[in-house]
């Protein structure tokens, strides 16, 4: 058992019984966000392990990493904001809200806030077109919506993360 | 119009708006859900399935409107087993009917593809949900663990020898997912590339093996279709387009939001009638028929008075594809939008066909010059040539989907292109 298994086996068995005996390299998607449970992103190691426990190379498992953009390789800021700035969300204001969050904060699109604590980064369509300007935030633990946003709303939002911080 | 059955007050896909709690399963099994499951797997047959929900003309709504119950009959029944796959990869920009599906109306979606994989000798299903929809898979997830206490998944259901197992797949952001073959790709474990076809997924699909790949909302169609019948279902819609559909409004309009029709309710109903008209009280400018993907449709009087179906609006220049329908106010300028669906196709072609990597690559170079105030005339013939370049050379409809905005804008908008 490599490290990762020995960490998460229960989790790992249960997403392995998913696919045929076969073709666990099917698994490789839903290991990937196993692994970025921890700090939120993948490491070198997790792809090692991953590769080990579905028979594919380190390198495949980087592949998969780099092609879908809710893996990350580096570390961020623990709440990503990932605001849709997408034509349906952009025809609802949802430039000028990005535009303003980020100036609130202080930081540029990608940047994380000097606590570590928020990093904002600029996506593609998420499927709330009617609910702009609409955000999701990727953490370690889960991927959640936050739609119809004011920026007041949302500076709400990261002072109650900032609170339980402490 | 004439004729035919108007859905007020009673929807067949947005339930949830009539009966507020049908999304928990007691409600849904007091509405008499899942007693159709039952009946199809103890009394009917695969091909009388096949043939009810063939004759009822429900049509694919992932957006090529391709005829369900046909796509049934491809299944290859000389290759075992057979899988269902269940596309909740919603991501074409402006689309946003599925999600509101299996968060509020989950059980009618669950007993739809429970009865679709029962007609496709499917004793397996997998959904494949986009990343972003993270939530929601947990939540179907727990509603599969209901479904498996219930008896109504598992092994040898009703005392048939008839099993069924659900399970979801998280996508991880990658719109093209959302073609059938990159999907089953991605569900393989390999990076989520479009397969070359023929061979298409009835004949080989997951695994290598017969596949139907179908699309959230056309599977939420399947209960009431084989409860009620064939001609239930053909008594709303049009000749040609069947049933409902819901129709995703966004852009410029003061009530964004999905809104369930009949087929043949046309742009000016929805925009005026349903979304509340133009913010501002505006001029309708333009309509994107089918989410970042349509050629712009120039909204004229003819146009708003056209009926919403497959086989009407291609007289516009456009089609009606998943019916994403996002309004363009008299105040969007068009090199704008341009830069945008092109910034959005760049980002998201997979790179495997060298017209859509590398087109897409040029193209966004010159909308942007050309947004900012900055491109030439030749620039604008430019843009155009290279989408027209990329048209028919991708092996799958990404490629295809970035140049429509990018010519029809060009060509049915050439005012806001003078330099």
């Amino acid at each position: 058992m490599n490290a990762l298994q020995e960490k998460y086996t229960k989790d790992i068995e249960a997403v392995l019984e998913k696919y045929p005996e076969d073709r666990k390299r099917s698994a490789v998607m839903p290991l990937l966000y196993i692994a970025q449970r921890e700090g939120g992103f993948v490491t070198k190691q997790d792809m090692a392990d991953i590769g080990e426990i579905i028979g594919i190379t380190s390198t495949e498992v980087a592949s998969i990493v780099g092609f879908y953009t809710l893996y990350h390789d580096e570390q961020a800021g623990k709440y990503r904001i990932q605001v849709c700035t997408d034509m349906p969300c952009a025809l609802r204001g949802a430039e000028e809200f990005l535009e303003n969050l980020c100036g609130n904060l202080g930081i540029q699109v990608g940047e994380t806030t000097e606590d570590g604590l928020v990093t904002i980064e600029e996506v593609k369509c998420l499927a709330g077109c009617d609910k702009a300007p609409m955000f999701q935030v990727q953490s370690e633990t889960e991927i959640a919506y936050h739609e119809d946003q004011t920026v007041e709303s949302t500076m709400e939002l990261i002072e109650n993360w900032r609170k339980e911080e402490k | 119009m004439a004729g035919k059955q108007k859905v007020v007050g009673h929807h067949i896909l947005l339930r949830h708006r009539d009966i507020p709690d049908i999304g928990k399963l007691e409600v849904y099994r007091e509405q008499g859900g899942f007693e159709t499951f039952e009946k199809a797997v103890t009394k009917m047959q695969s091909q009388e399935l096949k043939d009810l929900v063939h004759n009822s003309g429900l049509r694919g709504r992932g957006g090529a409107g391709f005829p369900t119950g046909l796509k049934w009959k491809f299944v290859d029944d000389n290759n075992w087993p057979h899988y269902l796959v269940v596309n909740a990869d919603e991501s074409e920009p402006g689309t946003f009917k599925d999600r509101e599906i299996m968060e509020k109306n989950p059980f009618q979606f669950f007993e739809g593809i429970m009865i679709s994989a029962f007609a496709i000798g499917a004793n397996e299903i997998y959904i494949y949900c986009r990343g972003e929809f993270w939530q929601l898979a947990h939540e179907l997830d727990k509603h599969i663990e209901k479904l498996k206490k219930a008896g109504l998944l598992g092994e040898k259901l009703f005392g048939t020898d008839y099993a069924l197992n659900i399970y979801t797949h998280l996508g991880a952001g990658a719109y093209i997912c959302g073609e059938e073959t990159a999907l089953l790709e991605s569900l393989e474990g390999n990076l989520g590339q479009p397969r070359l076809r023929p061979p298409f997924p009835p004949a080989v699909g997951l695994y290598g093996k017969p596949t139907v790949v179908n699309n959230v909302e056309t599977l939420a169609n399947v209960a009431l279709i084989v409860e009620k019948g064939a001609d239930w279902y053909r008594s709303f819609g049009t000749e040609e387009s069947a049933g409902t559909k819901v129709f995703s409004l966004s852009g410029r309009v003061k009530k964004p939001g999905n809104y369930e029709l009949p087929f043949g309710t046309t742009y000016r109903e929805l925009i005026y009638e349903y979304g509340g008209g133009i913010i501002d009280d505006r001029q309708v400018k333009g309509i994107m028929s089918a989410g970042a993907s349509s050629r712009v449709i120039i909204a004229t009087d003819e146009a708003l008075d056209t009926p919403m179906a497959y086989e009407t609006v291609p007289a516009l220049g456009a089609d009606l594809g998943s019916a994403s329908v996002i309004i363009l106010d008299e105040t969007v300028d068009m090199k704008w939008l341009v830069n945008k669906t092109i910034d959005f196709f760049k980002h998201e072609s997979c790179g495997k066909c060298t017209p859509c990597r590398e087109g897409n690559f040029w193209m966004l170079n010159l909308t942007r010059r050309i947004a900012s105030g900055e491109g030439s005339s030749e620039d604008v013939e430019l843009l155009h040539d290279v989408a027209s370049n990329i048209k028919g050379k991708c092996f799958c409809a990404l490629g295809e989907f970035s140049t429509e905005a990018v010519v029809s804008s060009i060509e049915r908008f050439p005012e806001d292109f003078k330099v």
